[in-house]
């Protein structure tokens, strides 16, 4: 059941700000984003459309400390097809970005983050990985991108 | 022919084989491929956490390719659409562009307006073309079937790439298969996404998704899958097993890179176009045409 009395009716004027002009209060709820969502077919735990209603409707904790909001695989099929240009896959980074200001991270997501800020890439690149490229005529790849650490370590600390 | 060739983080160190197949063919057609060694991780994995560092990364990439005067050629499907996206978002935004730019200036780096980004299929098909690939084939693949997986960043969202392709229903890459000589056969589902980014979110969610679109590939019968996203390919290929074990099936569905496919058209060797490295080995299908 939800308690009115919970809900924060400024929250979707929060995350239209947050990201540019996210159209959310546009949606009429024709479910179209629900429809083609393939990860909505796998496992009905993700529903965008749903997800918009919480927003709308002001259910703030409850949709940033769930574990749906990290379910979206950014295929943007929602995005292009939305009648009313909700932009839900960018809607969908909103809520992680705001999510993640309120402490709540999924670990993955987490470790993505860190790694990227360590090293400037996704992957540790050992010099083991650099000899087997040279074998494979290919050129070495950077171990460190220190420019990028310097910029997300200034972008911390604000 | 000059572009930039922005590798991405998977490729250099769990995709060499597109890398070397998609070197290869370069040769072949007279495109030169620049390494930028500064080129980083393209600010994808970063977006979910903090919006505003992808946009500067990407930023950073592409300053990197404007002093050299360069466009940039992806691999990566989302390294294509981050980049793509955020040179939109820069190009439109003055006050964004600023702001990016006085953080850049801490590393020495300014973005500039008009960086082209493309990703490597689709300057094939532009920049190359069908007919120009068809007169460099010099061997005979007519005896095969593939289907391709397009991967949705190579064609999503619309809105940045221009109309190249139709998101709706894609046919660049049917058309680049097809230049080969080689049979592009259709499925059921062709658009549904591989799940690679919620793979570390929820793995069940992610298997069931690729689960279901090597179901509806195998349906036909295919000498391989096709795909230009190292993402999807992980999907597919590297969690094949894995897949089969959870979902008690069996698929045994070799996975190529499109211009591994591309090269042995154009009569390269396997080793030079990386099928060593396949994880699922294309033995049955090189047979056929007569590679060993």
């Amino acid at each position: 059941m939800i308690e009115s009395k919970k809900l924060d009716p400024n929250f979707k004027f929060e995350v239209a700000k947050e990201m540019g002009n996210v159209n959310i209060t546009r949606c009429f709820a024709c479910g179209t984003c629900t429809a083609g969502c393939p990860v909505r077919e796998i496992d009905s735990k993700y529903n965008p459309r749903k997800i918009i209603r919480m927003v709308l409707l002001g259910m703030r904790e409850e949709v940033l400390s769930s574990d749906f909001i990290w379910l979206c695989s950014t295929c943007y099929t929602c995005y292009d097809r939305c009648p009313q240009d909700v932009m839900l896959t960018t809607l969908m980074t909103t809520l992680r970005n705001i999510a993640v200001k309120e402490g709540h991270v999924h670990p993955s997501f987490k470790e993505q983050a860190r790694l990227v800020g360590s090293f400037g890439r996704l992957y540790e690149v050992e010099d083991f990985d650099n000899k087997k490229r040279e074998k494979m005529g290919l050129p070495p790849v950077k171990k460190i991108h220190d420019e990028v650490v310097k910029l997300l370590e200034k972008e911390a600390e604000k | 022919m000059k572009y930039a060739l922005f590798l991405g983080c998977t490729i250099p160190v769990r995709g060499q084989n597109y890398e070397m197949s998609a070197r290869a063919v370069a040769k072949v057609l007279g495109i030169e491929f620049i390494d930028l060694d500064d080129f980083s991780c393209c600010g994808y994995p970063v977006k979910s956490t903090n919006h505003h560092d992808t946009v500067v990364m990407a930023a950073r990439n592409l300053a990197i390719a404007s002093e050299k005067g360069l466009e940039i050629a992806t691999l990566c499907n989302a390294c294509t659409g981050v980049l793509t996206e955020t040179q939109k978002e820069l190009e439109e935004n003055e006050e964004l562009r600023n702001k990016v730019n006085v953080e850049l200036k801490k590393i020495g780096r300014e973005y500039k307006t008009g960086v082209k980004i493309r990703h490597f299929s689709r300057i094939l098909y532009e920049d190359i073309g069908v007919e120009k690939i068809k007169e460099k084939v010099t061997r005979d693949l007519s005896e095969l079937q593939f289907s391709v997986h397009y991967g949705c960043h190579y064609l999503r969202p619309a809105e940045i790439y221009e109309g190249f392709d139709d998101p709706e229903n894609p046919e660049t890459l049917d058309k680049l298969i097809e230049a080969t000589g080689a049979k592009s056969v259709d499925y059921k589902d062709k658009l549904e996404c591989c799940g690679g980014a919620i793979l570390g979110a929820d793995e069940d969610i992610a298997l069931a998704m690729a689960n279901n679109k090597l179901g509806h590939l195998t349906f036909n019968p295919i000498d391989a899958l096709i795909t230009v996203c190292p993402f999807c390919t992980i999907m597919y290929e590297d969690n094949q097993k894995k897949i089969e074990t959870k979902f008690e099936c069996e698929y045994n569905l070799p996975t190529l890179y499109y211009p591994q496919l591309l090269g042995l058209a154009f009569g390269l060797g396997k080793k030079e176009l990386g099928f060593r490295l396949n994880k699922v080995k294309a033995n049955d299908l090189l047979a056929k045409i007569g590679v060993e």
